[in-house]
């Protein structure tokens, strides 16, 4: 028994105490604590750092973001795998859950809008809500459409939103090509150069991007975010 | 006057997805392709597609650094999810075969190994009738527990089979195998896999599809080869189960 007892203390991980922690250490176990997916813990580190008068939108950038964006450096690096990174994605959505409220208060004028969805024939939606999520967190309204997603529903949900950005997403080789009649019926209909258009998607690339007249191909959730910034930064210097 | 020697066939290999080693063997055995190396690569890749296509080239340089060159290579995979990373590699081998020395390489057709299986016509039919479908090949039924339950990470995070399959309606097995005991116990494995997933099962009886097609293609002798010393047919187990 008394071994059992020992193997069993030595087995217990040192339990960090992260109110003890001061804001640097705390942001930085926070980003640990999210890369390894530990949902309670960014729950608890987010309510202690807006407890010591952290902003919501401070909170949000440098301890959630930043953890996810190496999050999406190390998946795109095969270090971390789609566990991992879905793990890491529900962390960070029950920190969100905490600081949206506190974001929507502050009445701050959004980065911009973004209609996004899976197009018609696919129903995988893990990369789009990765992206729905580090869109949020990169200070976007975000319109989420959903899956299977076909041109008209598009069509309706830019008129009704009139977002600066679509975002459209495929899994799919064989759905991928759906994008460019999208896109096709934007220029058809002359409103192509009324939105910014991303595209993304494991089976997508640079070319694929390219051809289909789309204004970026993003090839994870945390460049997704960064382009449509860039993006939206680009067309307002430019107006 | 003595007779000339008969010239032994140009050997060639299959490279492919460790998942497919029960059915190359088979195809390979049916049409008397004794001159057809099979190699794989571990199956869990099929998790990891990004990994495909440099494990791939690792295992063809070993192959080389340990003697065992090749004129002409079939990948046994489709592009698996590896976004043109299988094409790219064809095309550049393809561009160095054309000076000699490199192995023309070329992949099964289609978007992975359900469509190959199925056939590119069929699959469309069956995306068709339902996109949400969630495909099981014999292998994966067989091994669902170890690649797809503890593979994708659910056995841990129980919370997570909502966000892979909750977009799904429904399970279809393309099984390869027509009928016998094999074939039943693929079929309760299947079963018990949609179950865990809370989806009804379709069955759907495809054979090797373009697998064999391909197979039996890159089989036929190249009538421009030269003649290359022959030994024992080699056939890797090596990496048929999943790590």
């Amino acid at each position: 028994m008394a071994d059992a007892a020992a193997v069993e203390t030595d087995d217990v991980d040192e339990e960090i105490e992260l109110s003890a922690l001061d804001d640097d250490d705390l942001v930085a176990q926070m980003h640990d604590d999210l890369y390894d997916g530990l949902g309670p813990e960014i729950v608890e580190g987010t309510e202690l750092l807006l407890g010591r008068g952290w902003g919501a939108d401070k909170v949000l950038n440098e301890a959630l973001v930043e953890a996810m964006r190496i999050v999406g450096i190390d998946f795109r690096d095969g270090i971390l795998f789609v566990p991992e990174v879905l793990l890491a994605a529900n962390a960070m959505k029950a920190g969100m859950e905490i600081l949206r409220p506190l974001l929507a208060e502050t009445g701050a004028e959004p980065m911009g809008k973004i209609v996004i969805g899976t197009v018609k024939g696919d129903i995988h939606d893990i990369g789009k809500n990765l992206v729905g999520m580090m869109l949020e967190g990169a200070g976007f309204e975000v319109v989420d459409l959903g899956i299977n997603t076909d041109v008209d529903e598009f069509l309706e949900a830019l008129d009704a939103h009139r977002p600066d950005i679509l975002g459209m997403s495929a899994l799919l080789t064989t759905t991928m090509p759906y994008m460019k009649v999208v896109i096709d019926t934007l220029i058809e209909q002359g409103l192509r150069e009324d939105y910014l258009v991303i595209v993304g998607g494991a089976p997508l690339n640079q070319e694929f991007g390219e051809a289909v007249g789309a204004d970026a191909y993003c090839r994870d959730a945390a460049v997704a975010a960064e382009t449509a910034t860039d993006l939206i930064r680009a067309r307002r210097a430019a107006a | 006057m003595s007779a000339a020697a008969p010239v032994a066939p140009e050997r060639v290999l299959v490279l492919a997805c460790g998942a497919l080693i029960n059915e190359l063997q088979a195809i390979v055995g049916r049409h008397a392709l004794d001159h057809v190396d099979v190699e794989c690569l571990p199956a869990k890749l099929h998790n990891r597609p990004a990994l495909i296509a440099g494990a791939v080239r690792d295992r063809i340089a070993r192959l080389r650094d340990g003697g065992r060159s090749y004129q002409r290579i079939l990948l046994g995979y489709a592009d698996c999810g590896t976004a043109g990373a299988l094409d790219d590699l064809c095309a550049e081998f393809s561009a160095r075969a054309s000076q000699g020395d490199a192995p023309e390489i070329t992949r099964v057709p289609g978007a992975h190994c359900y469509e190959f299986f199925a056939t590119a016509h069929r699959f469309a039919e069956l995306s068709e009738a339902e996109p949400a479908t969630f495909y099981l090949t014999d292998y994966l039924a067989r091994h669902f527990e170890l690649l797809v339950w503890k593979g994708l990470g659910i056995a841990d995070h129980p919370e997570l089979a909502e966000m892979y399959f909750g977009n799904y309606r429904r399970v279809v097995l393309l099984t390869q195998t027509p009928h016998g005991d094999e074939r039943a116990r693929i079929e309760t494995c299947a079963r018990a896999g949609a179950e865990r997933l809370g989806l009804p099962l379709d069955i759907v009886e495809t054979g090797y599809g373009e697998l064999e097609t391909a197979v039996t293609e890159i089989g036929v002798p190249n009538p421009n080869a030269m003649p290359i010393q022959l030994d024992a047919p080699r056939r890797s187990h090596e990496d048929q189960v999943p790590a």
